[in-house]
Protein backbone atom coordinates (compact mmCIF):
# COMPACT_ATOMS: atom_id res chain seq x y z
CA UNK A 1 0.00 0.00 0.00
CA UNK A 2 1.68 3.43 -0.98
CA UNK A 3 1.79 5.99 1.49
CA UNK A 4 -0.89 8.30 0.32
CA UNK A 5 -3.65 5.21 0.04
CA UNK A 6 -2.05 4.34 3.85
CA UNK A 7 -2.65 8.03 5.06
CA UNK A 8 -6.00 7.87 3.80
CA UNK A 9 -6.89 4.81 5.15
CA UNK A 10 -5.82 6.19 9.02
CA UNK A 11 -7.74 9.39 8.94
CA UNK A 12 -10.88 7.00 7.64
CA UNK A 13 -10.52 4.90 10.14
CA UNK A 14 -9.77 7.56 12.95
CA UNK A 15 -13.08 8.89 11.59
CA UNK A 16 -14.90 5.57 12.83
CA UNK A 17 -13.36 5.39 16.34
CA UNK A 18 -14.37 9.61 16.54
CA UNK A 19 -17.91 9.18 16.11
CA UNK A 20 -20.48 6.50 17.86
CA UNK A 21 -20.38 4.66 14.47
CA UNK A 22 -17.64 2.14 15.88
CA UNK A 23 -18.80 1.62 19.21
CA UNK A 24 -22.32 0.94 17.69
CA UNK A 25 -20.57 -1.51 15.34
CA UNK A 26 -18.93 -3.41 17.64
CA UNK A 27 -21.75 -4.05 20.24
CA UNK A 28 -24.19 -4.44 18.46
CA UNK A 29 -22.43 -7.20 16.23
CA UNK A 30 -20.89 -8.94 19.31
CA UNK A 31 -24.22 -8.88 21.18
CA UNK A 32 -26.04 -9.72 18.30
CA UNK A 33 -23.73 -12.95 16.96
CA UNK A 34 -23.02 -14.28 20.78
CA UNK A 35 -27.02 -13.92 21.53
CA UNK A 36 -28.15 -15.62 18.33
CA UNK A 37 -25.38 -18.79 18.51
CA UNK A 38 -27.05 -19.49 22.25
CA UNK A 39 -30.65 -18.89 21.60
CA UNK A 40 -31.20 -19.69 17.88
CA UNK A 41 -28.35 -21.81 17.31
CA UNK A 42 -28.45 -24.46 19.81
CA UNK A 43 -24.55 -23.89 20.91
CA UNK A 44 -25.14 -26.39 24.46
CA UNK A 45 -28.11 -28.18 23.14
CA UNK A 46 -25.70 -29.57 20.05
CA UNK A 47 -23.04 -30.46 22.04
CA UNK A 48 -20.10 -29.90 19.50
CA UNK A 49 -16.83 -28.09 20.14
CA UNK A 50 -17.26 -25.71 16.90
CA UNK A 51 -18.35 -22.93 15.62
CA UNK A 52 -20.62 -23.60 13.01
CA UNK A 53 -24.01 -22.24 14.63
CA UNK A 54 -21.77 -18.63 15.68
CA UNK A 55 -20.49 -18.19 11.80
CA UNK A 56 -24.01 -19.30 9.87
CA UNK A 57 -25.59 -16.12 10.96
CA UNK A 58 -23.13 -13.39 10.02
CA UNK A 59 -24.58 -12.97 6.86
CA UNK A 60 -27.67 -11.94 8.52
CA UNK A 61 -26.21 -9.57 10.92
CA UNK A 62 -23.90 -8.41 7.93
CA UNK A 63 -27.19 -7.49 5.90
CA UNK A 64 -27.64 -4.49 7.61
CA UNK A 65 -25.03 -3.66 9.82
CA UNK A 66 -22.66 -3.37 6.90
CA UNK A 67 -25.07 -1.05 4.68
CA UNK A 68 -24.94 1.04 8.16
CA UNK A 69 -21.12 1.76 7.96
CA UNK A 70 -21.60 1.83 4.11
CA UNK A 71 -23.96 4.46 3.64
CA UNK A 72 -21.44 7.15 4.97
CA UNK A 73 -18.76 6.51 2.87
CA UNK A 74 -19.73 8.44 0.13
CA UNK A 75 -23.16 9.93 0.92
CA UNK A 76 -21.81 11.92 3.82
CA UNK A 77 -18.19 13.47 1.82
CA UNK A 78 -21.02 14.79 -1.14
CA UNK A 79 -23.90 15.83 1.70
CA UNK A 80 -21.61 17.85 3.76
CA UNK A 81 -19.11 18.77 0.44
CA UNK A 82 -15.95 17.49 2.45
CA UNK A 83 -15.61 15.34 -0.97
CA UNK A 84 -14.31 19.05 -2.59
CA UNK A 85 -11.73 19.53 -0.78
CA UNK A 86 -10.64 15.41 -0.29
CA UNK A 87 -10.89 15.20 -3.93
CA UNK A 88 -8.76 17.83 -4.72
CA UNK A 89 -5.95 16.68 -2.89
CA UNK A 90 -2.97 15.30 -4.60
CA UNK A 91 -4.54 11.63 -4.38
CA UNK A 92 -5.70 9.47 -7.19
CA UNK A 93 -9.83 8.40 -7.00
CA UNK A 94 -8.85 4.74 -6.92
CA UNK A 95 -6.38 5.88 -3.80
CA UNK A 96 -9.86 7.37 -1.89
CA UNK A 97 -11.80 4.53 -3.15
CA UNK A 98 -9.92 2.02 -1.93
CA UNK A 99 -8.72 3.68 1.25
CA UNK A 100 -12.47 4.17 2.44
CA UNK A 101 -12.98 0.90 1.55
CA UNK A 102 -10.12 -0.66 3.65
CA UNK A 103 -11.05 1.67 6.94
CA UNK A 104 -14.16 0.00 6.88
CA UNK A 105 -13.24 -3.31 6.11
CA UNK A 106 -10.51 -2.93 8.95
CA UNK A 107 -13.60 -1.56 11.05
CA UNK A 108 -15.90 -4.86 10.03
CA UNK A 109 -12.52 -7.15 11.12
CA UNK A 110 -12.27 -5.15 14.33
CA UNK A 111 -15.79 -6.38 15.08
CA UNK A 112 -14.56 -9.84 14.41
CA UNK A 113 -11.94 -9.95 16.82
CA UNK A 114 -14.07 -8.71 19.42
CA UNK A 115 -15.42 -12.11 19.55
CA UNK A 116 -12.16 -13.84 19.72
CA UNK A 117 -13.88 -14.86 23.79
CA UNK A 118 -15.58 -17.02 21.39
CA UNK A 119 -13.32 -19.04 19.82
CA UNK A 120 -11.29 -19.48 23.09
CA UNK A 121 -14.27 -21.05 24.77
CA UNK A 122 -15.07 -23.79 22.36
CA UNK A 123 -11.72 -24.55 22.68
CA UNK A 124 -12.01 -24.49 26.70
CA UNK A 125 -14.93 -26.90 26.27
CA UNK A 126 -13.64 -29.23 24.45
CA UNK A 127 -11.33 -29.98 21.14
CA UNK A 128 -12.56 -27.95 17.97
CA UNK A 129 -10.54 -28.18 14.58
CA UNK A 130 -9.27 -24.70 14.57
CA UNK A 131 -8.51 -24.92 11.12
CA UNK A 132 -12.12 -24.98 10.05
CA UNK A 133 -12.72 -21.97 12.52
CA UNK A 134 -10.27 -19.74 11.19
CA UNK A 135 -11.59 -20.31 7.77
CA UNK A 136 -14.52 -19.64 8.98
CA UNK A 137 -13.67 -16.31 10.33
CA UNK A 138 -11.94 -15.88 6.88
CA UNK A 139 -15.37 -16.58 5.19
CA UNK A 140 -16.94 -14.29 7.48
CA UNK A 141 -15.03 -11.18 6.69
CA UNK A 142 -14.93 -11.78 3.11
CA UNK A 143 -18.54 -12.22 2.94
CA UNK A 144 -18.33 -8.11 5.28
CA UNK A 145 -15.80 -7.24 2.41
CA UNK A 146 -18.14 -7.99 -0.13
CA UNK A 147 -21.43 -6.17 1.31
CA UNK A 148 -19.11 -3.25 2.32
CA UNK A 149 -17.65 -2.90 -1.70
CA UNK A 150 -21.56 -3.59 -2.76
CA UNK A 151 -22.60 -0.76 -0.05
CA UNK A 152 -19.73 1.91 -1.07
CA UNK A 153 -20.98 1.33 -4.81
CA UNK A 154 -24.37 2.50 -3.93
CA UNK A 155 -23.26 5.08 -1.21
CA UNK A 156 -20.99 6.74 -4.43
CA UNK A 157 -24.10 7.30 -6.41
CA UNK A 158 -26.82 8.98 -4.08
CA UNK A 159 -26.18 11.96 -1.36
CA UNK A 160 -29.00 10.19 1.06
CA UNK A 161 -27.65 8.14 3.30
CA UNK A 162 -31.28 6.19 3.84
CA UNK A 163 -31.66 5.47 0.37
CA UNK A 164 -27.85 4.23 0.66
CA UNK A 165 -28.68 2.09 3.31
CA UNK A 166 -31.83 0.48 1.85
CA UNK A 167 -30.78 0.22 -1.38
CA UNK A 168 -27.64 -1.54 0.00
CA UNK A 169 -29.34 -3.71 1.98
CA UNK A 170 -31.70 -4.77 -0.88
CA UNK A 171 -28.64 -5.27 -3.07
CA UNK A 172 -26.96 -7.31 -0.38
CA UNK A 173 -29.61 -9.10 0.54
CA UNK A 174 -30.73 -10.36 -3.09
CA UNK A 175 -27.17 -11.58 -3.80
CA UNK A 176 -27.41 -13.43 -0.41
CA UNK A 177 -30.43 -15.30 -1.68
CA UNK A 178 -29.48 -15.50 -4.79
CA UNK A 179 -29.62 -18.99 -5.06
CA UNK A 180 -32.82 -19.89 -2.99
CA UNK A 181 -36.37 -19.88 -4.60
CA UNK A 182 -37.23 -16.65 -3.17
CA UNK A 183 -35.29 -15.40 -6.31
CA UNK A 184 -34.84 -18.23 -8.75
CA UNK A 185 -38.52 -19.21 -8.92
CA UNK A 186 -39.65 -15.93 -10.04
CA UNK A 187 -36.43 -15.52 -12.72
CA UNK A 188 -37.64 -18.94 -13.53
CA UNK A 189 -40.64 -18.02 -14.89
CA UNK A 190 -38.81 -15.51 -17.50
CA UNK A 191 -34.92 -16.57 -17.89
CA UNK A 192 -33.43 -19.47 -19.29
CA UNK A 193 -32.31 -22.65 -17.51
CA UNK A 194 -28.42 -21.55 -18.01
CA UNK A 195 -29.09 -18.09 -16.59
CA UNK A 196 -30.98 -19.59 -13.34
CA UNK A 197 -27.79 -21.88 -12.86
CA UNK A 198 -25.74 -18.46 -13.28
CA UNK A 199 -27.51 -16.87 -10.51
CA UNK A 200 -27.75 -19.52 -8.29
CA UNK A 201 -24.02 -19.95 -8.37
CA UNK A 202 -23.67 -16.13 -7.79
CA UNK A 203 -25.19 -16.89 -4.23
CA UNK A 204 -23.18 -15.77 -1.00
CA UNK A 205 -24.64 -18.15 0.83
CA UNK A 206 -23.59 -20.73 -0.86
CA UNK A 207 -19.55 -19.71 -1.26
CA UNK A 208 -19.76 -18.55 2.64
CA UNK A 209 -21.35 -22.19 3.79
CA UNK A 210 -18.82 -23.96 1.73
CA UNK A 211 -15.99 -22.13 3.48
CA UNK A 212 -17.71 -21.56 6.91
CA UNK A 213 -17.92 -25.64 6.94
CA UNK A 214 -13.53 -25.75 6.69
CA UNK A 215 -13.72 -26.11 2.84
CA UNK A 216 -11.24 -23.52 1.67
CA UNK A 217 -11.65 -23.59 -2.12
CA UNK A 218 -10.04 -20.79 -4.60
CA UNK A 219 -13.12 -20.56 -6.39
CA UNK A 220 -15.06 -19.37 -3.49
CA UNK A 221 -11.63 -16.71 -2.52
CA UNK A 222 -11.98 -15.87 -5.79
CA UNK A 223 -15.71 -15.65 -6.05
CA UNK A 224 -15.66 -12.89 -2.49
CA UNK A 225 -12.65 -11.04 -4.97
CA UNK A 226 -14.33 -10.60 -7.52
CA UNK A 227 -17.26 -9.16 -6.40
CA UNK A 228 -15.56 -6.87 -3.91
CA UNK A 229 -13.37 -5.37 -6.78
CA UNK A 230 -16.37 -5.11 -8.92
CA UNK A 231 -17.99 -3.26 -6.42
CA UNK A 232 -15.08 -0.87 -6.03
CA UNK A 233 -15.04 -0.46 -9.33
CA UNK A 234 -18.21 0.88 -9.88
CA UNK A 235 -17.40 3.10 -6.83
CA UNK A 236 -14.57 4.68 -8.50
CA UNK A 237 -17.13 5.13 -11.71
CA UNK A 238 -19.55 6.88 -9.72
CA UNK A 239 -17.14 9.37 -8.51
CA UNK A 240 -15.82 9.52 -11.84
CA UNK A 241 -18.83 10.09 -13.08
CA UNK A 242 -19.84 12.97 -10.89
CA UNK A 243 -16.85 15.22 -11.90
CA UNK A 244 -18.27 15.05 -15.89
CA UNK A 245 -22.32 15.31 -14.64
CA UNK B 1 6.78 30.66 -12.08
CA UNK B 2 2.92 30.21 -11.76
CA UNK B 3 1.00 30.31 -13.99
CA UNK B 4 -3.28 29.47 -14.56
CA UNK B 5 -4.21 28.74 -18.01
CA UNK B 6 -7.76 28.06 -18.82
CA UNK B 7 -8.59 27.63 -22.41
CA UNK B 8 -12.56 27.29 -23.81
CA UNK B 9 -13.52 25.88 -20.52
CA UNK B 10 -16.70 24.71 -20.91
CA UNK B 11 -19.32 23.29 -18.88
CA UNK B 12 -22.84 21.81 -19.15
CA UNK B 13 -25.75 20.31 -16.78
CA UNK B 14 -27.73 18.74 -19.15
CA UNK B 15 -28.32 21.26 -21.24
CA UNK B 16 -27.82 24.62 -19.22
CA UNK B 17 -24.46 25.98 -20.14
CA UNK B 18 -23.16 27.01 -16.26
CA UNK B 19 -19.19 27.87 -17.94
CA UNK B 20 -19.46 29.07 -21.53
CA UNK B 21 -15.51 28.96 -23.60
CA UNK B 22 -14.43 30.98 -20.55
CA UNK B 23 -10.85 31.66 -21.60
CA UNK B 24 -7.72 33.42 -19.37
CA UNK B 25 -4.56 33.57 -18.46
CA UNK B 26 -3.14 34.35 -15.32
CA UNK B 27 0.97 34.98 -14.25
CA UNK B 28 2.29 35.08 -10.86
CA UNK B 29 2.06 37.73 -8.24
CA UNK B 30 -1.39 38.57 -9.78
CA UNK B 31 -5.13 38.47 -6.49
CA UNK B 32 -7.50 38.13 -9.13
CA UNK B 33 -11.08 38.65 -7.97
CA UNK B 34 -13.08 36.82 -9.29
CA UNK B 35 -16.67 38.21 -9.44
CA UNK B 36 -20.19 37.43 -10.82
CA UNK B 37 -23.73 37.60 -9.48
CA UNK B 38 -24.89 34.43 -8.07
CA UNK B 39 -25.53 31.04 -10.38
CA UNK B 40 -22.89 33.51 -13.16
CA UNK B 41 -20.66 30.07 -12.73
CA UNK B 42 -18.07 31.06 -10.68
CA UNK B 43 -17.84 28.32 -8.29
CA UNK B 44 -18.35 25.98 -11.17
CA UNK B 45 -15.02 27.54 -12.88
CA UNK B 46 -13.01 27.06 -9.77
CA UNK B 47 -14.47 23.67 -9.60
CA UNK B 48 -12.74 22.81 -12.92
CA UNK B 49 -9.59 25.04 -11.83
CA UNK B 50 -9.09 22.97 -8.90
CA UNK B 51 -10.03 19.26 -10.70
CA UNK B 52 -13.18 18.72 -8.83
CA UNK B 53 -15.40 18.72 -11.66
CA UNK B 54 -14.36 17.95 -15.40
CA UNK B 55 -15.03 20.53 -18.18
CA UNK B 56 -17.44 19.72 -20.87
CA UNK B 57 -15.33 21.40 -22.91
CA UNK B 58 -11.82 22.99 -22.93
CA UNK B 59 -9.11 22.81 -20.51
CA UNK B 60 -7.17 24.12 -17.19
CA UNK B 61 -3.54 24.05 -16.85
CA UNK B 62 -1.82 25.02 -13.46
CA UNK B 63 1.69 25.63 -13.46
CA UNK B 64 1.71 23.88 -16.72
CA UNK B 65 0.34 20.63 -15.24
CA UNK B 66 -2.94 20.16 -17.10
CA UNK B 67 -5.86 19.03 -14.84
CA UNK B 68 -6.81 16.06 -17.06
CA UNK B 69 -4.04 14.32 -18.08
CA UNK B 70 -1.38 15.23 -15.01
CA UNK B 71 -3.66 15.95 -12.09
CA UNK B 72 -1.63 15.15 -9.21
CA UNK B 73 1.15 17.51 -10.21
CA UNK B 74 -1.45 20.40 -11.17
CA UNK B 75 -3.03 19.87 -7.66
CA UNK B 76 -0.05 19.26 -5.69
CA UNK B 77 0.46 23.49 -6.90
CA UNK B 78 -2.62 24.76 -5.55
CA UNK B 79 -4.21 25.04 -2.74
CA UNK B 80 -7.89 25.09 -2.43
CA UNK B 81 -10.64 26.49 0.27
CA UNK B 82 -13.98 25.51 -1.08
CA UNK B 83 -17.08 27.27 -0.78
CA UNK B 84 -18.49 27.17 2.77
CA UNK B 85 -14.98 25.79 3.99
CA UNK B 86 -16.13 22.03 4.55
CA UNK B 87 -14.07 19.27 6.49
CA UNK B 88 -14.31 17.08 9.07
CA UNK B 89 -16.03 17.83 11.92
CA UNK B 90 -15.25 15.09 13.76
CA UNK B 91 -11.58 15.58 13.16
CA UNK B 92 -9.20 17.89 15.90
CA UNK B 93 -7.81 21.28 13.97
CA UNK B 94 -3.83 19.83 14.29
CA UNK B 95 -4.45 16.37 13.21
CA UNK B 96 -6.63 18.12 10.17
CA UNK B 97 -3.92 19.83 9.37
CA UNK B 98 -1.26 17.23 10.12
CA UNK B 99 -3.24 15.21 7.86
CA UNK B 100 -3.60 17.61 5.09
CA UNK B 101 0.37 18.71 5.00
CA UNK B 102 1.06 14.38 5.12
CA UNK B 103 -0.68 14.22 2.16
CA UNK B 104 0.60 17.15 0.46
CA UNK B 105 4.03 15.48 0.89
CA UNK B 106 5.57 17.16 4.07
CA UNK B 107 7.20 15.00 6.60
CA UNK B 108 8.81 16.07 9.91
CA UNK B 109 10.96 18.91 10.03
CA UNK B 110 8.76 20.64 7.22
CA UNK B 111 5.43 19.36 8.29
CA UNK B 112 6.29 20.90 12.02
CA UNK B 113 7.69 24.20 10.48
CA UNK B 114 4.55 24.53 7.99
CA UNK B 115 1.95 23.95 10.73
CA UNK B 116 3.73 26.26 12.83
CA UNK B 117 3.76 28.86 10.33
CA UNK B 118 0.02 28.46 9.61
CA UNK B 119 -0.79 28.31 13.28
CA UNK B 120 0.66 31.46 13.34
CA UNK B 121 -0.01 33.31 10.45
CA UNK B 122 -3.95 32.51 11.27
CA UNK B 123 -3.78 32.48 14.96
CA UNK B 124 -4.98 29.04 15.36
CA UNK B 125 -2.79 28.44 18.72
CA UNK B 126 -5.78 28.61 20.92
CA UNK B 127 -7.91 26.11 18.71
CA UNK B 128 -5.16 23.21 17.87
CA UNK B 129 -6.71 20.65 20.28
CA UNK B 130 -10.40 21.36 19.36
CA UNK B 131 -12.25 19.72 17.15
CA UNK B 132 -13.38 20.80 13.87
CA UNK B 133 -17.22 20.60 14.20
CA UNK B 134 -17.01 22.51 17.17
CA UNK B 135 -15.27 26.19 15.95
CA UNK B 136 -16.96 29.13 15.30
CA UNK B 137 -17.39 29.93 11.79
CA UNK B 138 -14.77 32.88 11.81
CA UNK B 139 -12.32 29.71 13.36
CA UNK B 140 -14.00 27.17 10.83
CA UNK B 141 -12.79 29.93 8.14
CA UNK B 142 -9.52 30.52 9.31
CA UNK B 143 -8.42 26.61 9.48
CA UNK B 144 -9.67 26.70 5.90
CA UNK B 145 -7.15 29.19 4.82
CA UNK B 146 -4.67 27.15 7.00
CA UNK B 147 -5.27 23.72 4.65
CA UNK B 148 -5.16 25.31 1.41
CA UNK B 149 -1.65 27.13 2.22
CA UNK B 150 0.01 24.48 4.52
CA UNK B 151 2.35 23.10 1.78
CA UNK B 152 2.93 27.23 0.30
CA UNK B 153 1.26 26.50 -2.90
CA UNK B 154 1.90 28.67 -6.18
CA UNK B 155 -1.78 28.84 -6.57
CA UNK B 156 -3.85 29.76 -3.95
CA UNK B 157 -7.97 29.79 -4.74
CA UNK B 158 -10.35 30.59 -2.24
CA UNK B 159 -14.06 30.47 -2.67
CA UNK B 160 -15.36 33.71 -0.52
CA UNK B 161 -12.25 33.45 2.21
CA UNK B 162 -13.26 35.79 4.80
CA UNK B 163 -17.27 34.99 4.91
CA UNK B 164 -17.89 34.49 8.96
CA UNK B 165 -14.88 36.34 10.17
CA UNK B 166 -15.16 39.47 12.32
CA UNK B 167 -14.13 43.14 11.17
CA UNK B 168 -10.54 42.35 12.61
CA UNK B 169 -10.19 38.42 11.63
CA UNK B 170 -10.99 40.07 7.91
CA UNK B 171 -8.00 42.71 8.33
CA UNK B 172 -6.17 39.61 9.43
CA UNK B 173 -6.71 37.71 6.79
CA UNK B 174 -6.49 40.60 4.09
CA UNK B 175 -2.94 41.35 5.22
CA UNK B 176 -2.00 37.53 5.17
CA UNK B 177 -3.09 37.40 1.48
CA UNK B 178 -1.24 40.81 0.46
CA UNK B 179 1.76 39.74 2.14
CA UNK B 180 1.62 36.30 -0.23
CA UNK B 181 0.67 37.82 -3.24
CA UNK B 182 4.14 38.77 -4.53
CA UNK B 183 5.20 35.38 -6.05
CA UNK B 184 1.70 33.65 -6.14
CA UNK B 185 -1.25 33.72 -8.14
CA UNK B 186 -4.47 34.31 -5.54
CA UNK B 187 -7.44 33.90 -7.10
CA UNK B 188 -10.54 35.03 -4.69
CA UNK B 189 -14.46 34.72 -5.57
CA UNK B 190 -16.13 37.12 -2.80
CA UNK B 191 -19.80 38.88 -2.75
CA UNK B 192 -17.62 41.92 -1.25
CA UNK B 193 -16.50 44.36 -3.67
CA UNK B 194 -14.50 46.35 -1.00
CA UNK B 195 -12.27 43.26 -0.84
CA UNK B 196 -11.86 43.29 -4.17
CA UNK B 197 -10.65 46.63 -4.28
CA UNK B 198 -8.51 46.12 -1.43
CA UNK B 199 -6.46 43.07 -2.57
CA UNK B 200 -7.06 42.26 -6.28
CA UNK B 201 -4.56 43.93 -8.89
CA UNK B 202 -7.33 42.17 -11.55
CA UNK B 203 -10.49 41.49 -11.38
CA UNK B 204 -12.59 39.51 -13.76
CA UNK B 205 -16.38 39.83 -14.07
CA UNK B 206 -18.46 36.67 -15.02
CA UNK B 207 -21.99 36.30 -15.85
CA UNK B 208 -23.92 33.43 -17.42
CA UNK B 209 -20.94 31.82 -17.56
CA UNK B 210 -19.42 34.12 -19.99
CA UNK B 211 -16.61 36.41 -19.34
CA UNK B 212 -17.58 39.97 -19.35
CA UNK B 213 -14.77 42.21 -17.87
CA UNK B 214 -11.65 40.87 -17.65
CA UNK B 215 -9.02 44.46 -15.96
CA UNK B 216 -7.24 46.20 -13.59
CA UNK B 217 -9.24 47.38 -10.39
CA UNK B 218 -8.28 51.11 -12.47
CA UNK B 219 -9.17 50.13 -15.40
CA UNK B 220 -12.62 48.75 -14.63
CA UNK B 221 -13.58 51.73 -12.37
CA UNK B 222 -12.70 54.20 -15.64
CA UNK B 223 -15.92 52.11 -16.89
CA UNK B 224 -18.20 53.81 -14.11
CA UNK B 225 -20.06 56.67 -15.05
CA UNK B 226 -18.40 58.01 -11.55
CA UNK B 227 -15.28 57.93 -13.23
CA UNK B 228 -13.90 61.62 -13.22
CA UNK B 229 -17.76 62.54 -11.85
CA UNK B 230 -18.12 65.46 -9.20
CA UNK B 231 -19.64 65.63 -6.10
CA UNK B 232 -20.09 68.00 -3.67
CA UNK B 233 -22.15 70.00 -0.93
CA UNK B 234 -23.24 73.47 -1.27
CA UNK B 235 -25.18 75.63 0.53
CA UNK B 236 -28.12 75.71 -2.16
CA UNK B 237 -27.90 72.69 -4.29
CA UNK B 238 -30.61 72.66 -6.75
CA UNK B 239 -29.44 76.31 -8.10
CA UNK B 240 -26.07 74.94 -8.28
CA UNK B 241 -26.94 72.21 -10.33
CA UNK B 242 -28.60 74.31 -12.64
CA UNK B 243 -25.71 76.47 -13.19
CA UNK B 244 -23.28 73.46 -13.03
CA UNK B 245 -25.45 71.72 -15.88
CA UNK B 246 -24.74 74.49 -18.27
CA UNK B 247 -21.21 73.72 -18.62
CA UNK B 248 -20.08 72.44 -22.02
CA UNK B 249 -17.91 69.29 -20.30
CA UNK B 250 -20.98 68.18 -17.92
CA UNK B 251 -22.87 65.46 -19.55
CA UNK B 252 -25.96 65.82 -16.57
CA UNK B 253 -26.13 66.61 -13.25
CA UNK B 254 -27.82 64.59 -9.99
CA UNK B 255 -28.94 66.41 -6.75
CA UNK B 256 -29.77 62.95 -4.03
CA UNK B 257 -30.16 64.52 -0.41
CA UNK B 258 -28.58 68.25 -0.57
CA UNK B 259 -25.72 66.12 -2.78
CA UNK B 260 -24.77 67.11 -6.13
CA UNK B 261 -23.07 64.81 -8.62
CA UNK B 262 -21.87 65.80 -11.78
CA UNK B 263 -21.27 63.68 -14.17
CA UNK B 264 -18.55 64.29 -16.97
CA UNK B 265 -19.35 63.89 -21.15
CA UNK B 266 -16.41 60.98 -22.38
CA UNK B 267 -14.84 60.14 -18.51
CA UNK B 268 -12.79 63.61 -19.14
CA UNK B 269 -12.05 65.24 -15.61
CA UNK B 270 -14.19 68.14 -14.82
CA UNK B 271 -12.79 68.99 -11.45
CA UNK B 272 -11.45 72.18 -11.87
CA UNK B 273 -14.07 73.68 -14.53
CA UNK B 274 -16.22 72.13 -11.45
CA UNK B 275 -13.88 74.03 -8.95
CA UNK B 276 -13.57 77.39 -11.02
CA UNK B 277 -17.81 78.06 -11.34
CA UNK B 278 -18.18 77.68 -7.42
CA UNK B 279 -15.06 80.10 -6.94
CA UNK B 280 -17.48 82.41 -9.60
CA UNK B 281 -20.39 81.81 -7.86
CA UNK B 282 -18.65 82.23 -4.21
CA UNK B 283 -20.59 78.72 -3.24
CA UNK B 284 -20.28 77.67 -0.05
CA UNK B 285 -18.71 74.23 -0.18
CA UNK B 286 -18.72 71.79 2.71
CA UNK B 287 -17.60 68.79 0.90
CA UNK B 288 -15.82 68.41 -2.68
CA UNK B 289 -15.19 64.68 -3.84
CA UNK B 290 -13.16 64.05 -7.29
CA UNK B 291 -14.57 60.24 -7.92
CA UNK B 292 -12.46 57.93 -9.78
CA UNK B 293 -15.17 55.57 -10.36
CA UNK B 294 -16.96 52.86 -8.40
CA UNK B 295 -16.80 48.61 -8.58
CA UNK B 296 -20.51 48.23 -7.61
CA UNK B 297 -21.82 50.66 -10.48
CA UNK B 298 -19.79 48.85 -13.24
CA UNK B 299 -21.08 45.62 -12.00
CA UNK B 300 -24.50 46.55 -11.44
CA UNK B 301 -23.98 47.61 -15.78
CA UNK B 302 -22.41 44.00 -16.85
CA UNK B 303 -24.56 42.20 -14.62
CA UNK B 304 -27.64 43.76 -14.74
CA UNK B 305 -27.83 43.12 -11.25
CA UNK B 306 -28.00 46.31 -9.11
CA UNK B 307 -25.38 46.51 -6.43
CA UNK B 308 -27.52 45.85 -3.37
CA UNK B 309 -28.32 42.06 -5.20
CA UNK B 310 -24.32 40.96 -4.91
Amino acid sequence: MNTKTGLLVRREFQGYLQTPIAMFLLVIFSVLSVALTFYIGNFFEREIADLRPFFQFHPWIYLFLVPAVGMRLWSEEYRSGSAELLLTLPVTTAQVVLAKFLAGWLLLGCALLMTVPMWISVNILGDPDNGVILTGYVSSWLVSGTFLAISSSVSASTQNQVVAFIVSAVLCFMLLMAGWPLVLEPVALLAPQWLIDGIARLSVLVHFSSMARGVLDGRDVLYFTALMFLGLIMTWASVEMKKAS
Amino acid sequence: MASIVAHSLTRLYGSNKAVDALSFEVASGTVLGFLGPNGAGKSTTMRMLTGFLRPSAGRAVINGHNLETDALAARQALGYLPEGAPMYPEMGVGEFLTFIGEIRGLRGHQLTAALERVVSQLDLGAVMDQSIGTLSKGFGRRVGIAQAMIHDPDVLILDEPTDGLDPTQKIQVRQLIQAMSKDKIIVISTHILEEVEILCNRIMVIAQGQLKLDDTPDGVRRLSRYANAVSLVVDEPQAAASKLSTLAEIAHVEVRRGRITAFPRESEAIGPAVYALAQRERWSISEFHLESGRLDDVFAQITGATPDEH
